[in-house]
Order: structure tokens, then sequence, then C-alpha cells
């Protein structure tokens, strides 16, 4: 599945410093379709190069950022059971403190 | 030489000197415009108070017809808009580098009454981002500094001077007094503090935030939206917490993200156009791509703003919200204390024992770019974060040093380790004494004591 992800607010640090990736994440054979949680498990594994405590925390990210799919929070699409689909947009985001 | 040195200290001393006429001058005319209020309060809220009524049946003088036309020729905006904004009150938390324009911004549209909460003085390193203020100012409170600059815009509008720290004991009174608030500070414990107090006193809250070349925007507590623990229901750990002052900030960023939060204050004050209430504004500057994000509405399990939340002002007052964030409410530095004493050393000892050519190795740990901006001779730069991995080098640097010296007088080289403020150097030392090297003694205060205790002429940042 084609998937765009992007990495705001400081998590980009986290994957070399690289804000867009286009991924093509393979979908659990038995389910036949991805979800964020499965989708964080992949990101975990594939793209964060370090701490990776700054990105997740359990099984969800950690408090703190916010997780966009197609440009929505995910609260409103079911969080960790939000499904996706072929060329989704998403978008995980440190909220800022600075000024 | 000497004359040079004397010359300077002359310019100095009149810059002193006319700097004690000026504050002097500020405080006459402050005591003048006091006794003029005292004497004719009714003029005076002709000056001050903008709702007079001059028979054209909307409450703008002449001199507002004139001042805001550009405002009152917008048809969507016009006679209404302008009125509801003289009518209208603001508080502005913060005059640095969100606030900074935001005031600016404020005060020229003819917000009636304009309110500035801050408790930090100018300084140089604030001046690239933070444009209200001017080279003037520079020691001097940063509330005096931006309201001067509003006056000067606007002499006719009322401007707000708080000249303190917003904590849970003052904010409930200072908020109390204003129709819309604008975030506008730089750490998190601050804006779970305002955003709580905002929904105690049923306010909108504009908050703004920008770090590195990112900014964002949204509007809490407003036309049902959430508030900032509906989305932050759990604060981030201090780790994700970066400053400012740490991780650096382009100026212009702040500015943009500030000008932003100006325009939503006029719109909601002003009752025109669609606040950004249950979206948010992501921004990145580098990239030039600005986002607006679809996001929760209130939630009902809200701890202060839900259904069956009763987060009381009492409440607020006794919520430890540095306890909560587990970080402080100002932006003073933390210092940490992680090694036993004789693990440390001052900088004014070490530089004695420079002095007397005592054989050692210098390890500087901040990263590479900070290095580059400034670092202590024949310092040897490995990041913190690379230490472990990059051990060897400074073992092959001891071991070069004790060659060198090939005194016999020492049985090894020394080893010191020097960061920005004297934090990581001590995690450093740390790291470094369970990899063996148990002579790793860290400069207590870092660079900056270096620069204050030994060497003034080294820069600072
Ligand atoms: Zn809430």
């Amino acid at each position: 599945m084609q998937l765009t992800l992007e990495f705001g607010g400081g998590l980009e640090l986290l994957c070399d410093s690289v804000k867009i990736h286009d991924v093509n994440v393979i979908p659990n054979l038995e389910a036949d379709k991805l979800t964020m949680k499965d989708l964080l498990v992949w990101v975990r594994t594939n793209l964060i190069k370090e701490r990776p405590e700054m990105f997740m925390k359990d099984d969800s990210v950690r408090p703190g950022v916010l997780v966009l799919v197609n440009d929505c929070d995910w609260e409103l699409s079911g969080q960790l059971d939000t499904p996706l689909e072929e060329k989704d947009v998403v978008v995980f985001i440190s909220t800022l403190h600075g000024g | 030489m000497e004359s040079k040195g004397s010359e300077a200290a002359r310019i100095l001393n009149e810059i002193e000197t006319l700097k004690a006429t000026r504050s002097d001058l500020d405080n006459r005319i402050s005591a003048l415009e006091a006794q003029l209020r005292h004497l004719n309060p009714e003029e005076n809220s002709v000056v001050s108070c903008p709702s007079i009524s001059t028979g054209f049946g909307h409450g703008l003088s002449p001199d507002m017809i004139y001042r805001y036309s550009r405002h009152l020729l917008l048809p969507s905006f016009g006679v209404q808009g302008q009125s509801n904004l003289l009518k209208s009150s603001i508080l502005v938390v913060g005059a640095g580098g969100l606030g900074s324009p935001a005031l600016l911004y404020l005060a020229a549209c003819g917000v009636g009454q304009l309110g500035v909460v801050d408790h930090d003085v100018v300084e140089l390193n604030n001046m690239h981002r933070q444009v209200i203020h001017t080279e003037a100012y520079i020691g001097q409170p940063k509330v005096k500094s931006a309201a001067a600059s509003c006056r000067s815009i606007n002499s006719t509008i009322q401007i707000v001077e708080h000249q303190e720290a917003l904590r849970t004991s003052n904010a409930l009174e200072i908020l109390s007094q204003y129709d819309i608030i604008v975030d506008a500070t730089d750490n998190a414990p601050s804006r779970y503090m305002i955003s709580d107090c905002c929904v105690v006193l049923g306010k909108p809250l504009v908050s703004g935030a920008a770090l590195g070349f990112e900014g964002q925007l949204t509007v809490y507590n407003h036309n049902r939206g959430p508030c900032y623990r509906c989305l932050f229901p759990t604060p981030p750990p201090t780790t994700a917490c970066q400053r400012c002052a740490d991780s650096g900030v382009l100026g212009v960023v702040p500015g943009i993200v500030g000008c932003l939060q100006a325009l939503e204050a006029i719109k909601i004050a002003s009752a025109v156009g669609e606040p950004l209430s249950g979206r948010m504004l992501l921004f990145d500057a580098l990239s030039a791509r600005i986002r607006i994000v679809k996001i929760r509405g209130r939630s009902l399990q809200c701890e202060v703003c839900g259904e069956n939340s009763a987060f009381t002002r009492q409440q607020f007052k006794d919520f430890d919200y540095e306890k909560f964030t587990q970080s402080p409410l100002s932006e003073a530095s933390l210092e940490l204390n992680l090694l036993p004493e004789d693990y440390r050393i001052h900088s004014r000892e070490l530089k004695e024992r420079i002095g007397k050519g005592e054989s050692h190795v210098l390890v500087d740990v901040r990263p590479d770019h900070h290095f580059k901006i400034v670092s202590l001779p024949n310092a040897l730069n490995i990041p913190l974060s690379s230490l472990e991995s990059r051990s060897a080098e400074i073992s092959s640097a001891l071991k070069e040093e004790e060659k060198r010296k090939d005194s016999g007088f020492e049985s090894s080289a020394s080893l010191y380790v020097i960061c920005r403020r004297g934090n990581d150097s001590q995690r450093a030392v740390q790291l470094l004494h369970k990899m063996g090297f148990t002579s790793a003694r860290d400069i207590i205060g870092g660079l900056e004591a270096w620069a204050r205790d030994v060497d003034p002429n080294l820069p600072t940042y």
C-alpha cells in the first residue's frame, strides 16, 4: 500500500531529519487491511532511527504527538483502529511550545 | 590604547547619563498624565476610551474614522467590525517572538484595551525576532518596552502593563479583565495554565507556537471547540519540550505565527470571519508549506472542560503546573547536579592548572554546530550522542598527551569535559566514568562560566 508519511515539530530528527517519506507498506496477510496500529509498528521498525521513546509510548504515539490522517485528527477516525487506504497521507507532528 | 580606553569610558558615561535623563523624563510624563487623568476624568475618557458618541450613529470620532479608514472601507468589516474592535479587550501573554508582532498589530488596529504580561527583560539575543523592542531598551522590562512601542503606534487606545510572571495566584485576576487571551508564551506549563484559566473564565484562547523553522496555531475554548487539554491530556516528556534558547528559531517564523495570532484575535473581537477553532494551522517555513488540519472537538472526558468535570477557580489556584509538566514556568535554565564534588572543577581552577602546564585533554560534548559558533583552543569536539562510539579518540588523545609531556611527574593526563552550561558535561562525565575514564571531570557551568569567570572575551550565545 502506497502511503505518504510526514514528520514534523522535531519528530523528523528521529528519522534522519527527513520530513516526507513515500513508503510502500504491505498489509498484514490475514487481516488484509492496514490500520494505524499496524502502521505505527511499521514506522517504529522501518523509519525511526533513534530514541523510539520520543515517538511511541506503549502501542500508541507518545503524549504531545498529533496524528493526522488525510489532514484530519485521528481521534475523529478511530485512533489506532483508523483504517488506511491506498495513497493516504499520514502526518505525525510534535506539539511545539516555543515562542 | 589608553586614550582609546578613556574615550570609550567617556562615551559609556554619557550614555548612562542620557539613559538616566530619559527614564527621568518618562517618569515625569507618567506622573503628569496621571495628574491630568485626576483633574479631568471626562476629557481623559475621550483619549483612552474610544466609545464616544459623535452623532454619526456609530460612535467613531472623526479622528478614528480617518485612522481606521482602510478598515471601514472593507465591506465585510466596516464600521461595525471596527466598533466591535474598539470595544474589545485583548491580553497578550508574553512579549517575545510571538507577542511582538501580535502586540504591534493589535495596537495598530484599534483594540480598545490591550494588555501585556511578561516578567522578562529585553536581551540582545532576543532582538532578532522580538521586533517590538529596540536596542535602547536592552536590560529593561519587556512589558515597558512593548507598551512604549504600542503607544508610539497608537496613543488613542488603552495599553495595560502587567509586569509580572503569570502564575496560578494572579492569572484569574489578570485574565478576567479581558475578552480574548493570546498565548504567546514559550513553555509547556504556561500553555496548560493559560488554557485551564481560559476554560474556568470562559474566554477564547488564541494559541501560537514556533520553534526552528516551524509554527503552529489554533483557537482553543471557542465555539464548542476543544481546549488545550482536550488535545493534549497528558503533558509530553520534558525531553520533547525544546526551547528556542537551546534549539534555535528563525526569527521571522514566530513573527509569522504572531501575526496570524493577531489576525485570529481581530476576527474574534470584531466578529468577522471564521475563527481557527477546531482546526490547526501548521506552518513549515523551509518547504514553504501551510497545512490546515481538522482537529477533534471538545472532549466529553476532558478533565478541565469535559461534561463531568468541575474544574473550579480554587482547583486552578491549587494546581501545580510545573509539577504536572515537570518543567519550569519561567525560562530560567535548568541546573543539574549529577556528580560528586571531586568529579567536578571550577573554570578558574582549571585555568590555573592549564597555566601551570598540567597535561590534560579537553573534550567539548556540544553538538557540532554549537562547536562551530565558539570553542576553547585545543578542545576535542565529541558530541554527547556519539561519546560511546568515539571513546577510542579520547583514549588516544590521552595517550598522545602523556607521551608529549613525558615528564614523569604525572602518572596520567587529566580529562576535562565542557559543554554550554554544564549539564551535558555532567551526563558525559557519568558516562565516561562508566566507560572507565576515571579521571574525567566536568567543568562547572560550562562555557558560560568560562566566559564569566576566566575569559570575558569568549562570545556567549
Ligand atoms: Zn478540554
